[in-house]
């Protein structure tokens, strides 16, 4: 059975390495600040007794006033996970590291992110758009967009 | 074969070919707002049924409907549907449409089948091109004929008429292979209903 | 004097017929050995995530099943899963049997299809395809038989199914069932020692197990590289910690692992129906859900295992009728992840046949 690990032991584990990136946290989900996603996806996947090597899926939504990324990480071999967040409060030119280096399988949804929602990720090899066509006005699933 | 025994090159992704595929989409998105009207106006000329046929029209026709050849153009679901149509149990082959062409040029009919979106709208506008005449059209599907369950979508096109002249409209969601039968049947009911040749003026 | 050649660009458009829907690659080819090459898609691109949310929930149950088109029933089964753990509702123990039956009839359906387009990419056109759309004939009949369509079947609700099986549905199912593993036989006798499928499958397309976790793929994609993940063991939903199955899994990650794991899956899934059949209980179909369903204020993430991979909904709740966020983790689009990295140095003859062996279905990638 999957074990959802709680957000506290992974908290003091970071803060140990990374001192003052937590913003929140609870439950099984953790929030951090957007300069130190990049090293705590690293710390995350190469501790031992965290590994997590799988990282299951990558998305953002739109709370009207920030964007929030999601990263829902996985160990295989210990059947454990994890929820990653993070915040980006500008609208204007939102922009956050891209952890391709990490998960290899980042690539075509970091694309999709900039795609529908226009958030930069710096570092990706390929970042343009995927689903819509070069030329295409907008980002359609932020919440003000107009057709 | 063993894995990158080529030196790795960089990551191919070619943005000015994307730049101008943009332009086109945008500039087909543009003009084809309006419906284009359904080909239907040789079959007022002299009311719609019941009209006598010259034995070499009859003739011409009579081969045209027996024989028509798909191209093979499925976007989406009801592309299963128009396979299984074409599998053992429907059986398409016995109307004559046994040979389902991967090239335009050799085909004389396009089901179009599934969501159209404006991305592909170029596409499909070119393989309707490529076809030699006499050409026919079926919308198969409720996405092909007005947008479906996703007309109100960003990317959708609403309806496959706006990009090209539809024949026959069969609606379903998808269509069961019996449904696409009959569609077929009116297809070649229309087929054969053609004048092919124009009436000679008398001084 | 040297001969002067140049690489050019051949691009494997959306109208093709062995890419499987709408999906096109630009190559850039030498010879026929391959550069370099880009996958281009969103020519199925519909916009569900964000047309979901103008819909209420129980109304956002139509755009589950045209996401993976082959595989509807387990589509459905995962948004009401994940609106399941959203609002708390507890499903009725006749309804999950009833789920885990259908899951597993479209499973095999989905694998069925796998194979039989895998075959047809090689070169074999069209005859094992042919042969397993007659048993697939048989499925979408009993489907029909329940909710009254082929395809899109539209049959799970939010806390449970929508109709109750008729009487001559066990019968037909214990008929078919039993009579399934001889024709499983009949296409081992064609294809399982066919010299042209030995050499055009074994060794080509090798997915490492490192690659394999890292670009994030999952399904028989994961299993043939030697990963033992399958979220029916893992994290057990729905009645499925009650049956004995195993998890077949490839040592080499090649295309002829991916197609094994195919056909013995097809196994592992009549022996679940078979134990199905024999514990399903009598009882309600539906639990009691309000006609105009207001999950509480939060985010929930449910998943199974597909035929394809696992497919997750996360769901944002504002406490409203409509969901505030809908994403779907698409297993179609991951597993093209390593896409690149499989087919730079092969042949395009090859490329075709790795691709066909991932096993895609463009409307689940392009949401």
């Amino acid at each position: 059975m999957t074990v959802e690990l709680q957000a506290a032991e992974i908290v003091t584990k970071l803060e140990a390495v990374l001192p003052g990136c937590t913003v929140e946290s609870g439950g099984n989900m953790v929030v951090i600040k957007d300069e130190s996603v990049l090293q705590a996806a690293t710390f995350l996947k190469n501790t031992a007794g965290l590994d997590f090597n799988y990282l299951n899926f990558l998305t953002a939504t739109d709370y009207t006033t920030y964007f929030e990324l999601v990263y829902d990480l996985v160990s295989l071999e210990h059947n454990h996970k994890l929820v990653l967040k993070t915040r980006l409060a500008n609208r204007e030119k939102p922009e956050l590291a891209s952890v391709f280096s990490v998960w290899k399988g980042a690539d075509f949804q970091e694309r999709e992110i900039y795609d529908l929602f226009g958030i930069t990720f710096t570092g990706h090899p390929n970042l343009k758009r995927i689903f819509l066509w070069e030329g295409f006005q907008g980002y359609p699933l932020r919440k003000d967009f107009k057709q | 074969m063993e894995l990158n025994s080529l030196p790795q090159p960089e990551v191919y992704s070619d943005k000015a070919l994307d730049k101008t595929e943009g332009a086109g989409i945008d500039f087909v998105k543009q003009q084809h707002q309006v419906q284009i009207e359904d080909p239907d106006s040789w079959q007022n000329e002299e009311g719609q049924h019941n009209f006598m046929l010259a034995s070499a029209d009859a003739l011409i026709n009579w081969a045209r409907a027996s024989s028509v050849w798909p191209v093979n153009a499925g976007l989406a679901c009801c592309a299963f549907e128009m396979i299984s149509t074409a599998s053992s149990r429907f059986d398409i082959s016995r109307f004559g449409m046994e040979i389902f062409r991967p090239s335009p040029r050799q085909a004389d009919l396009l089901i179009v089948n599934g969501t159209l979106t404006w991305k592909m709208a170029p596409q499909l506008k070119r393989i309707y091109d490529q076809m030699a005449e006499p050409k026919y059209v079926i919308a198969m599907g409720s996405c092909a004929i007005s947008g479906g369950l996703f007309r109100n979508s960003y990317a959708v096109v609403p309806g496959v008429n706006k990009i090209v002249p539809v024949d026959v409209y069969i609606p379903g969601c998808p269509p069961r292979p019996e449904a696409l039968l009959y569609g077929i049947q009116m297809l070649h009911k229309k087929i054969k209903q053609k004048k092919n040749f124009a009436k000679r003026k008398t001084a | 004097m040297a001969l002067k050649t140049e690489t050019f660009l051949v691009n494997a458009g959306p109208q093709h017929p062995s890419t499987h829907g709408v999906f096109r690659m630009r190559f850039i080819l030498d010879g026929e050995v391959i550069q370099d090459v880009e996958p281009v898609f969103g020519y199925l691109h519909r916009g569900i995530e964000k047309l979901s949310e103008g819909l209420t929930y129980s109304q956002d149950m139509v755009f589950t099943d045209r996401l993976d088109y082959l595989a509807s029933m387990t589509n459905n089964q995962a948004y009401a899963v994940a609106v399941e753990k959203l609002a708390g509702i507890q499903v009725p123990e006749r309804a999950e049997y009833l789920r885990v039956i259908m899951a597993e009839l479209m499973r095999i359906s989905s694998h069925l299809m796998g194979v039989g387009f895998l075959t047809n990419d090689i070169g074999a056109f069209l005859t094992p395809l042919l042969y397993m759309y007659r048993e697939r004939e048989k499925i979408l009949d009993l489907f029909d038989m329940v909710c009254g369509q082929r395809l899109t079947y539209n049959y799970m609700r939010i806390g449970g199914v929508s109709q109750d099986i008729p009487e001559e549905f066990i019968p037909a199912l214990k008929k078919f069932i039993d009579t399934l593993p001889k024709f499983i036989e009949e296409y081992e006798q064609l294809l399982k020692t066919n010299e042209i499928l030995l050499i055009r499958t074994k060794n080509v397309g090798i997915l490492t197990k490192e690659a394999a976790i890292n670009y994030s793929t999952a399904g028989p994609v994961l299993r043939a590289s030697g990963v033992k993940w399958d979220i029916r063991k893992a994290e057990p939903y729905s009645v499925y910690s009650r049956f004995n199955f195993e998890i077949p899994t490839g040592t080499k990650g090649d295309v002829y692992d991916r197609y094994r794991i195919k056909i013995e899956e097809m196994q592992q899934s009549i022996e679940i129906i078979k134990q199905a059949m024999a514990q399903i209980p009598q009882g309600d179909i539906m639990a009691k859900v309000p006609r105009v369903l207001r999950p509480p204020k939060g985010e929930a993430y449910g998943r199974i295992e597909g035929p394809k991979g696992e497919l997750g909904f996360y769901l944002v709740s504002d406490g409203g009728t409509n969901p505030y966020r809908l994403h779907i983790r698409p297993p179609s689009l991951l597993n093209l992840s390593p896409l690149r990295e499989l087919v730079i140095g092969v042949k395009i003859a090859d490329a075709m046949a790795i691709f066909g062996s991932i096993d895609i279905c463009m409307g689940e990638v392009d949401r």
